[in-house]
């Protein structure tokens, strides 16, 4: 009994011990902020300079400040929220498109035998093929519009969400299933119950990698032809000759790109909270 | 609840494993399979679970010959193997059905009985070995298994908590009276729980010798019977080299 209150207490004093790893962890975050930007910093400034002074001519290459202008140029004239708007749509509707197909088409592979030796050798003969060889067919099936562009990118997406799930199902451990198997669980309890909750780390990974393929796929799909969205800010600079739209439309790119993956990363530290991961220090 | 093996024996990819096992337990008795490591100990209680079903020969839960896996038996692995996505008692009560009230206060009950009522909104990365192996133990017994199978169930222990769980669940089944099989190569640990032991050698494996062990509980854990059963269980795995010296 003394070793089990002594237990106890080791995980509470352990509590207290991780607050105070915490504060530690955030200050030492700043400082990783800080030293992170530092070099980004100085070259912006050098960049700033040298453009000034017009070493780089502006045709090529613009300052910092003339492309933040350009962004807050965009604002003011309200064409940026509909460039942004358009592009976050089309990455969010193949993200889940792609997605979806991902889940039910990884379900049935990872769960039924038969499924995989049916789909998977032709899925991971698709794979092989470079998805932006897909666009001149897409184009041609649905045209240069939206459904095209959607599909493309939802192509870019289901791979690596399908492979991770696969692997995810595959890699659940035989010995949690036994436990299942003796606590006399069904088929559907087991998968609901064990094997999809002991596979969605994997499934989380395919999601933020598909997502980041998702945001690659849109310059693809938006370069071949559209409108209006950031891809289409990144053809309009090469026409107009003016590298600062360029410039601006891949900071544009960066940020939200970064955006939406600090959010599903959230969710992954939310739902995966259980994991007993290494923590960095 | 009893127990009756008749020619167990298990062929894995052309290698019998261990062959013509035969015992019966009788309701509330505690056996403990002994023998070397791959002598087929674990095969067995793998078969008598019903995790296995490949065996050849019968196995007969009170009475009925079955290869599925019943409800009134209870398995405790080597490793605590709990879900790491649910608390502690969320892994408790993962075998139960029913309310969630009902099924939270019965799991708050055997929380308690192995000492971890502290504990229970705890994830299982946040507790040391014995601990996991204690909520493992209650998830076990929560389902108030009639038959319960250990397969070395506290090797992967250090001797203090060892000992601490041979006594939980010497209380466990005092309480109870379930139908214990415990696969252990711990001869002090046999000695310690059983009633009988059951000493499997040779590859494979088959029943060497059975020595019963009338000694009332508590056991003191040094007495000299269980040390001459020490010796003599030492002597027929071959493993009692003084004599080897003496001559």
């Amino acid at each position: 009994m003394e070793k089990l209150e002594s237990e106890v207490s080791s995980v509470l004093t352990k509590d207290y011990a991780s607050k105070r790893k915490q504060q530690i962890k955030r200050s030492k975050n700043v400082e990783n902020i800080v030293l992170g930007s530092i070099i980004s910093i100085i070259l912006l400034f050098v960049w700033e300079i040298l453009s000034r002074l017009e070493v780089f001519p502006s045709y090529m290459l613009p300052a910092p400040s003339v492309v933040l202008g350009t962004i807050i140029g965009l604002g003011q004239d309200g064409s940026l929220w509909g460039h942004i708007g358009i592009t976050t749509y089309r990455v969010l509707a193949g993200f889940v498109l792609g997605t979806a197909v991902a889940v039910v088409l990884g379900s049935f592979v990872g769960f039924y035998q038969k499924a995989e030796q049916l789909f998977d050798p032709m899925i991971q003969a698709f794979r092989s093929i470079p998805s932006l060889a897909w666009v001149p067919l897409f184009i041609l099936w649905m045209g240069i519009g939206e459904p095209s562009k959607i599909t493309m990118i939802g192509v870019g997406v289901f791979f690596p969400v399908y492979l991770n799930m696969v692997s995810g199902i595959f890699g659940v451990d035989r010995k949690l299933i036994e436990v299942g198997k003796i606590n006399k669980l069904n088929s559907f309890q087991l998968v609901t119950r064990i094997i999809l909750p002991a596979s969605l780390p994997s499934f989380l990974t395919g999601l933020r990698s598909g997502l980041g393929l998702g945001w690659m796929f849109v310059v693809a799909a938006e370069l071949m032809g559209a409108s209006q969205g950031l891809g289409y800010l990144l053809v309009l600079g090469q026409n107009t000759l003016s590298p600062e739209t360029i410039l601006a439309s891949i900071i544009l790119f960066a940020v939200i790109g970064k955006l939406t993956d600090w959010i599903l990363k959230i969710v992954e530290a939310r739902a995966l909270h259980w994991q007993d991961r290494l923590v960095k220090s | 609840m009893s127990l009756e093996l008749k020619n167990v024996g298990r062929t894995f990819a052309d290698k019998q494993a261990v062959r013509d096992v035969s015992f019966t337990a009788k309701q509330g008795e505690i056996i403990g399979l002994l023998g070397t490591s791959g002598c087929g100990k674990s095969t067995i209680l793998r078969a008598i679970s019903g995790l296995d079903s490949e065996y050849d020969g019968e196995i007969a839960v009170n009475g009925k010959v079955t290869r599925d896996i019943q409800e009134e038996v209870g398995f405790i692995f080597q490793e605590p193997r709990l879900f790491p996505w649910l608390t502690v008692l969320d892994n408790v009560t993962f075998g139960l059905k029913g309310s969630k009230s009902e099924k939270e206060k019965l799991g708050k009950a055997y929380l308690e009985n192995v000492g971890l009522n502290d504990s229970a909104h705890l994830f299982p990365k946040q507790l040391s070995g014995g601990m996991a192996q204690r909520v493992a133990i209650a998830r076990a017994l929560v389902t108030s298994p009639e038959i319960l199978l250990l397969d070395e169930p506290f090797s992967a222990l250090d001797a203090f908590t060892k000992m601490q769980l041979q006594d939980l669940l010497l209380n466990i089944w005092k309480t109870y009276q379930s139908t214990i099989v415990i696969v252990t190569h711990d001869i002090d640990e046999a000695t310690y729980l059983c009633d009988r032991i059951i000493i499997l050698r040779g590859q494979p494996g088959k029943i060497d010798k059975e020595i019963g062990i009338s000694e009332p509980r508590p056991r003191a854990r040094g007495s000299m019977l269980l040390a001459d059963i020490k010796t003599e269980i030492l002597e027929s795995l071959g493993l009692n080299r003084t004599e080897v010296l003496v001559k």
